[in-house]
């Protein structure tokens, strides 16, 4: 049976994790490959690198974090923050990225998911969506780090980026991220529910039920975390058993 | 001295798959490893293995746009060297692919490439995650790993073999799915090993040192 997947995420700027990592036995407490390597020990199923203020002159730096992250994890990597081309896609791919997540970009050109999909296969396509609620049962796309507002439907670009050809969607609701209140359920629900590609949920977890609650009422496929682990609030195994207790079929070896 | 090639036809991520066979490579002592889409580099290699990522008309389309590649691939493998193919590595090993259009497969395993279709409607393509493997038939390159281990799926297509003697471990999705293929000196995996942390290490050992 496929296991439902826990996914650390890491934010990262010129290089090094934004927030604070509070593991006890890192040198380096804000260098992203340390950091990955504890999660590849410790059985994350996944990781995600969002490079925060992407621009074209520290994209180097980024390349080089993926490279190094990628000689010594061997577990599933997606990078995102900046990615615009097909191009861009290609390149953290060369640099040892599995999956490259288009955000903003994917709004102002759609067919940018489709170029990239054809060329490289759905199954390393990832479209970030940024949502907020508008009214009740009703979220929009917001871009820029939830600053600007598009107008357009979350639930109808799921579904036109389904179709374009992106093989998975980061879902991140704006109203509850850092806000740890839990996953926005009703958007996650809608999107998961709209499409026939896993989504992820994220946004707002604070409690390990936050985890349990995006898979059981939101049908999220993965769940997506930051400050819990980061802050050592809770382990990579403790949310894997708490899931595993209430009956989601979590990969515990 | 063992020369491993994983060949490179401008498919995606090779970088991981090569820091994986290198450092088995490394630690079993197996010798050389090395991304190639030169033909003698074929020729030359002990072991030959075909990565993989993306559409199957595509990367059918890439390896014959390499004068003389899939030619000495093929030479190798009738010569019997040690042959791994990984995730569309693996399906282009057979009759037909049926993704977009038909295209005609290496037919070195009978059988045909097809769209996931999972008896539970609710359950999504891709079959992307973390799956446990139930082991159909014990081979040397499954040595140490035994039915419940987990291995990294990512796919929407899946190989549905003419022989069931051919099938050497499957997974379930709401109804099997095809996870490793192999006959002689061949052996393929849906899964992406170097992506497999622990049970996929051990399995690149595994093909590295193997004798068939």
């Amino acid at each position: 049976m496929l296991k439902t997947r826990l996914i650390p995420c890491l934010d990262v700027a010129d290089g090094r994790v934004v927030k604070g990592v509070n593991f006890t036995d890192l040198c380096d407490a804000g260098d992203p490959v340390e950091i990955a390597r504890a999660y590849d020990a410790a059985g994350a199923d996944e990781l995600c690198f969002l490079d925060i203020h992407a621009t074209h002159e520290n994209r180097s730096t980024m390349f080089d974090l993926v490279t190094r992250t990628a000689e010594q994890c061997f577990m599933p990597l997606t990078v995102g923050g900046g990615v615009r081309t097909p191009e861009d896609v290609r390149s953290l791919l060369l640099a040892g990225a599995d999956k490259v997540s288009f955000n903003s970009a994917a709004v102002a050109d759609p067919d940018v998911v489709a170029r990239s999909a054809d060329r490289f296969g759905s199954q390393c396509i990832v479209v970030a969506i940024d949502a907020k609620t508008v009214s009740p049962g009703k979220w929009e796309i917001f871009t820029h780090g939830g600053r600007k507002s598009t107008g357009i439907d979350a639930v109808d670009f799921a579904r036109t980026v389904a179709a374009k050809g992106a093989g998975e969607i980061l879902l991140t609701s704006m109203d509850r991220d850092g806000t740890k209140d839990g996953y926005n359920l009703p958007l996650t629900r809608a999107i998961s529910d709209a499409v026939s590609i896993p989504v992820i949920a994220s946004g707002g977890v604070g409690t390990l039920n936050h985890l349990v609650e995006g898979v059981t009422q939101g049908g999220a496929c993965a769940v997506l975390a930051a400050s819990i682990f980061h802050f050592g609030t809770f382990s990579i195994a403790q949310a894997k058993a708490h899931m595993a207790a209430v009956g989601i079929p979590m990969r515990l070896s | 001295m063992s020369f491993t090639v994983l060949v490179d036809y401008d498919s995606g991520n090779l970088h991981s798959a090569k820091k994986a066979f290198q450092r088995m490579a490394l630690e079993t002592n197996a010798g050389e490893v090395v991304v190639s889409s030169r033909p003698e580099d074929i020729t030359r290699a002990t072991r030959i293995v075909i990565p993989g990522d993306g559409a199957f008309p595509a990367c059918r389309n890439a390896l014959s746009n390499y004068s003389g590649l899939f030619e000495a691939i093929s030479e190798g493998v009738t010569q019997g060297k040690p042959f791994l193919g990984i995730c569309v590595g693996m399906q282009i090993l057979a009759t037909w692919g049926r993704e977009y259009e038909d295209t005609r497969g290496f037919d070195w395993i009978g059988g045909e490439i097809v769209r996931i279709t999972p008896a539970d409607p609710a359950l999504k393509v891709p079959h992307m995650g973390w799956n446990d493997l139930v082991i159909d038939r014990a081979h040397p390159v499954l040595a140490g790993i035994t039915t419940g281990d987990h291995a990294y799926f990512v796919h929407s297509y899946h190989f549905k073999l003419a022989d069931p003697a051919h099938l050497l471990a499957h997974t379930d999705y709401a109804g099997p799915i095809t996870a490793i293929v192999g006959r002689d000196n061949i052996v393929g995996t849906q899964f992406h090993p170097e992506k497999s942390q622990a049970n996929g290490l051990r399995l690149i050992a595994n093909f590295l040192n193997w004798r068939p």
